[in-house]
């Protein structure tokens, strides 16, 4: 398959780098080997306070910035350093596999794409300074301190767009998610923390040439700030899923839809939108309209048969939508989730055949994704699930839009496939 | 929420609370003026030939021997970035939409967006004579949005804040970290800046909590302790960051690294915003998962909600970790969720309930903690909402736990739930006053509740008070708590358990916590079937749908 290839090259790229900086190191030998224990301490202590980022992205801020710190690094405390491109690897390959040991001991899941994209990234920014530094080209420029700090900026939104890359080649391999998305959504997220790292990196390397190692701790102190707050906010994220999901639920319990239903409307329905290439945000939105689309029949007196909305007439289906929006405008998740609810029953396009932009493509999403389900029941042969799709299909001249139903289609494949 | 915090919601650069509120009181009025003299004093160094005619102006102005000719500029860049900085900081925490009022216990003057950039102050004070370091906050506070009376506000935000600078920066040249090349000697420039970050939080909590006492006295008595005992941790850490932006700058990188700094802070700030945005969200989708068990039950309108603060109560009593005292307060709105899965006809039935219909009714535990089972944030408090109907001796449900057995965010939830039952107004009787409730908490002590929980509450409502709701029915019929009669054992159980009360044939209805003598009754016999009439009877009440161990 292609997106494997994607991964096990990044991996095997940063496994050859790790190689040869050890052969390099070994032939050469380390140098200013006080500063890059300091450093390397930071490094591993980074790894350790790692902490989960919304978007499922896992990071280690404090270790990166502490690698892109050692990659930028010129003089310190006044006194020239003498590491080479093969040190910063090495370094920063050692002080990543360190961290990460009580981990591993822990039988914590890593991804070692998380690695090789460090080990790449740090490569990258090392390449482009180090070389320069130490044969004293830069030196010899003479250049005026704000020029200087702005070159080694260059040098460091260099790193962080490769990292930005790398990142949505294997996002995009992994979640089927179309490459120019995954890569819209990996600079939105660079807009958040990773500012923060890179920022974080460049102004340690600047500060340690002042006042030596004490740069360290004490400049990288507001991005340990920053993490927190990440933190926190990514708890509350989670939370929050978790609740609506709750609510969800809450229809199952009452009896009034089957047990899993909305779980599965929101599962499909997700991929789907990632096969149409959703961004992330959108993502989550779909997902919460997905789970709270039945939200509505907690009004009704009597439960719908099987909790099959899909057969229901045109007209009761609109209601309960309206109904669910009302209640979902309470919840404070974001309004236009009420609105993907309340229009879930809106025929995609108009009497003259054009799509109607008034009905969002959640709605049609998680339209389509619901008729599935109720359509295939507990059924989940191959068989039958072809045979509701070709009973979707029929049904494109209104009811379904047929972009989502050929997602469908696809996203079907793609799971007997894999 | 719970009584905390909203005293110190307030703006703590803003004092003067609600919008409405016109005129100071002259005593504020004067504070204000006597800082605003003070901080006029503090820069009037400034003009050169004052510095040496005031016998102070040395002191704040500087050397006028030495002139230091980046001064001006380095004051109005930091200004311009304060100003910038607070901008951007206000705009986004109260542009944002729905704002988590009162969703955190007592913020402190060093947290919240206005107080982010302080570190842009603190720069000033470590690369500034004092008398330049108070201008640097000037233009943000004079732009700043304030509620009105807007003049005043931003007069005293400049005031303050210039003389808080001004003397952490006299603090800091006194103890010897004036001048560029002792900025980079570390780790000796640290003691000065510790130092002078510490005397500027001192002087702002004091000019703030003076003001705050003068301007609404007693409504902030708590805030000098917050100040004095909060402060030197945040404090600290913005005092390092103004240091290392001022050690930057003064270094051959210029203002472009020192702006560098901002950025994780910046970051960190707009993070806090939305962690506030998505906690407030939160707090809707709980409250919605409530309301759509009133719908369906429409006796307990907000008892959850009472419920979750009677229980934080206690827990804070019990003096509970805070994440822990948070999750128990989700525990307790959501007590009750699982009526979700109780038919509606069922929950609404005005009558005795069947044997079938009762366990339908006692099922709701159960249906609870299925729904909020995926709630990781909960953890313990879930097993609390599973187990929120057991009694400590034994004879509750749905496990029949006994004792230190049933969790402990199960009794604390069990008492308050009873608590709240007992003196809020239901359309079929009216609340009881809170020495009757205690009183009748106190008897169950014991039997129903554990008697440390109930302890606490006493405790809890002693020191804070309780609000009940105000009666909207006033037709309700007021019913005592039920005579004090010793319990009669049940004839069938065999077990000594008291059974409940019986319906009065004036179709009075009676709510008591614990087992209650019946009258010459027809189902004394069954168990089962009194309990569940007196689980119709007092709907709603601690001991409604109570069912007898038997049924294990």
């Amino acid at each position: 398959m292609r997106g494997l290839g994607t991964a096990s090259a990044v991996r095997a790229s940063a496994g050859a780098l790790l190689l040869w900086s050890a052969l390099a190191v070994a032939l050469n030998g380390a140098v200013d080997l006080r500063v890059a224990a300091a450093f390397g301490a930071f490094m591993v202590v980074g790894e350790l306070v790692r902490t989960p980022l919304p978007g499922d992205r896992q990071q280690a801020p404090l270790g990166a910035a502490a690698a892109l710190a050692y990659a930028l690094l010129g003089s310190l405390g006044g006194l020239r350093t003498h590491h080479g491109v093969a040190q910063v690897v090495l370094l920063c390959g050692g002080a990543m596999l360190l961290g990460l040991l009580p981990s591993l001991a822990a039988g914590v899941r890593l991804d070692p794409d998380l690695f090789a994209r460090r080990i790449l990234t740090v490569a990258v920014a090392a390449a482009l300074f180090q070389p320069c530094y130490n044969s004293g080209m830069l030196d010899r420029l003479h250049l005026p301190g704000p020029v200087y700090a702005m070159l080694l900026t260059g040098d460091a939104a260099c790193a962080a767009l490769v990292d930005v890359l790398l990142a949505a080649a294997l996002r995009s391999e992994r979640s089927r998610v179309p490459p120019g998305r995954a890569v819209r959504d990996e600079l939105a997220a660079l807009v958040g923390i990773g500012t923060a790292i890179v920022a974080t990196g460049m102004v340690v390397s600047l500060a340690a040439g002042e006042i030596g190692l004490w740069a360290l701790p004490l400049f990288s102190a507001p991005l340990l700030l920053s993490q927190v707050s990440f933190r926190r906010y990514t708890a509350i994220l989670a939370t929050q899923r978790q609740t609506v999901a709750s609510l969800a639920r809450a229809t199952e319990v009452a009896g009034y839809t089957l047990p899993g239903h909305a779980r599965r409307v929101a599962s499909l329905a997700g991929r789907i939108g990632r096969e149409l290439a959703l961004g992330e945000r959108e993502l989550l939105l779909l997902e919460y309209a997905a789970l709270m689309h039945d939200i509505g029949q907690l009004s009704l007196v009597d439960p719908v048969p099987g909790g099959a909305t899909a057969l229901l007439p045109v007209a009761e289906q609109r209601r309960i939508g309206q109904l669910g929006s009302e209640v979902i405008r309470q919840t404070g998740v974001p309004p236009q989730v009420a609105e993907t609810v309340a229009l879930l029953a809106e025929p995609y396009r108009r009497a003259d055949g054009r799509r109607d932009p008034g009905v969002p493509r959640a709605s049609a999403i998680i339209r389509v994704a619901n008729a599935f389900d109720d359509l295939v029941c507990d059924d989940g042969c191959p068989a039958r699930q072809r045979e509701v799709l070709e009973q979707l299909r029929q049904d494109t001249a209104l009811l379904y839009e047929p972009a989502v139903v050929d997602a469908l289609g696809r996203v079907l494949l793609a799971g007997a496939g894999g | 929420m719970t009584g905390t915090g909203t005293s110190a919601e307030a703006e703590i650069h803003t004092p003067g609370a609600d919008p409405p509120r016109r005129a100071l009181p002259p005593v504020a009025a004067g504070f204000v003026a006597v800082v605003l003299v003070a901080a006029l004093l503090a820069v009037l160094p400034l003009c050169p030939a004052l510095r040496t005619a005031l016998p102070w102006g040395v002191l704040l102005g500087g050397d006028p021997a030495r002139p230091d000719p980046g001064e001006w500029s380095r004051v109005a860049v930091l200004a311009l970035l304060y100003a910038g900085c607070d901008r951007l900081a206000r705009g986004r925490g109260s542009g944002g939409g729905v704002r988590a009022r009162g969703a955190e216990p007592a913020p402190d003057p060093f947290q919240g967006p206005w107080a982010a950039y302080f570190p842009v102050l603190l720069a000033g004070v470590v690369l500034l004579p004092p008398s330049a370091a108070a201008l640097v906050a000037l233009p943000g506070a004079l732009l700043a949005p304030a509620e009105p009376p807007r003049t005043t506000r931003r007069v005293w935000n400049a005031a303050q804040l210039g003389l808080a600078s001004c003397t952490a920066a006299c603090v800091f040249h006194a103890l010897g970290g004036t001048g560029q090349p002792e900025l980079t000697r570390f780790p000796g420039v640290l003691l000065p800046a510790g130092a002078a970050a510490l005397t500027f939080c001192a002087v702002n909590g004091l000019l703030v909590g003076g003001i705050l006492a003068a301007a609404e006295p007693g409504t902030h008595h708590r805030l000098w302790s917050h100040v004095l005992l909060r402060c030197p941790g945040p404090a600290l850490g913005h005092g390092l960051i103004g240091l290392m932006m001022a050690v930057l700058w003064a270094g051959p990188y210029g203002v472009f690294a020192a702006v560098l700094l901002l950025l994780p802070l910046t970051v960190s700030t707009w993070v806090f915003a939305q962690y506030h945005l998505e906690h407030a969200a939160h707090q809707a989708t709980v409250r919605a998962l409530v309301q759509a068990v009133e719908i369906k039950d429409e006796y307990t309108r907000e008892h959850s909600e009472r419920v979750g603060r009677a229980a934080v109560l206690i827990a804070r009593e019990l003096r509970m970790r805070e994440d822990r005292v948070a999750s128990l307060r989700v525990a307790g709105t959501l007590h009750d969720v699982g009526k979700l899965g109780v038919p509606t006809r069922v929950l609404r039935k005005d009558g005795p309930l069947t044997d079938d219909e009762y366990q339908a009714v006692a099922l709701h535990p159960e249906y609870g903690h299925e729904m909020v089972r995926g709630i990781g944030f909960l953890g313990e408090a879930r097993d609390g909402i599973l187990h929120h109907h057991e009694r400590v001796d034994g004879r509750g449900y749905p496990h029949g736990l006994a004792g230190d057995a049933i969790p402990e965010f199960a009794r604390v939830i069990a008492v308050a739930d009873a608590f709240d039952s007992m003196t809020s107004t239901r359309p079929y009787r009216r609340g009881r006053p809170l020495n009757e409730a205690v009183a009748e908490l106190e008897r169950c002590a014991g039997s129903q509740f554990d008697p440390a929980m109930v302890d606490a509450l006493v405790r809890a409502l002693d020191r804070h008070g309780w609000e009940p709701v105000v009666a909207g029915d006033a037709s309700a019929p007021d019913i005592p708590l039920g005579p004090r009669e010793p319990s009669v054992r049940s004839a069938a159980g065999g077990s000594g358990r008291p059974i409940g009360a019986q319906r009065d044939p004036a179709g009075q209805r009676r709510g008591a916590a614990c087992g209650r003598p019946p009258r010459a009754d027809p189902l004394r016999d069954d168990p089962l079937r009194a309990e569940s009439l007196r689980a119709e009877s007092l709907r709603g009440d601690p001991l409604r749908d109570q069912p007898a161990r038997e049924q294990r």
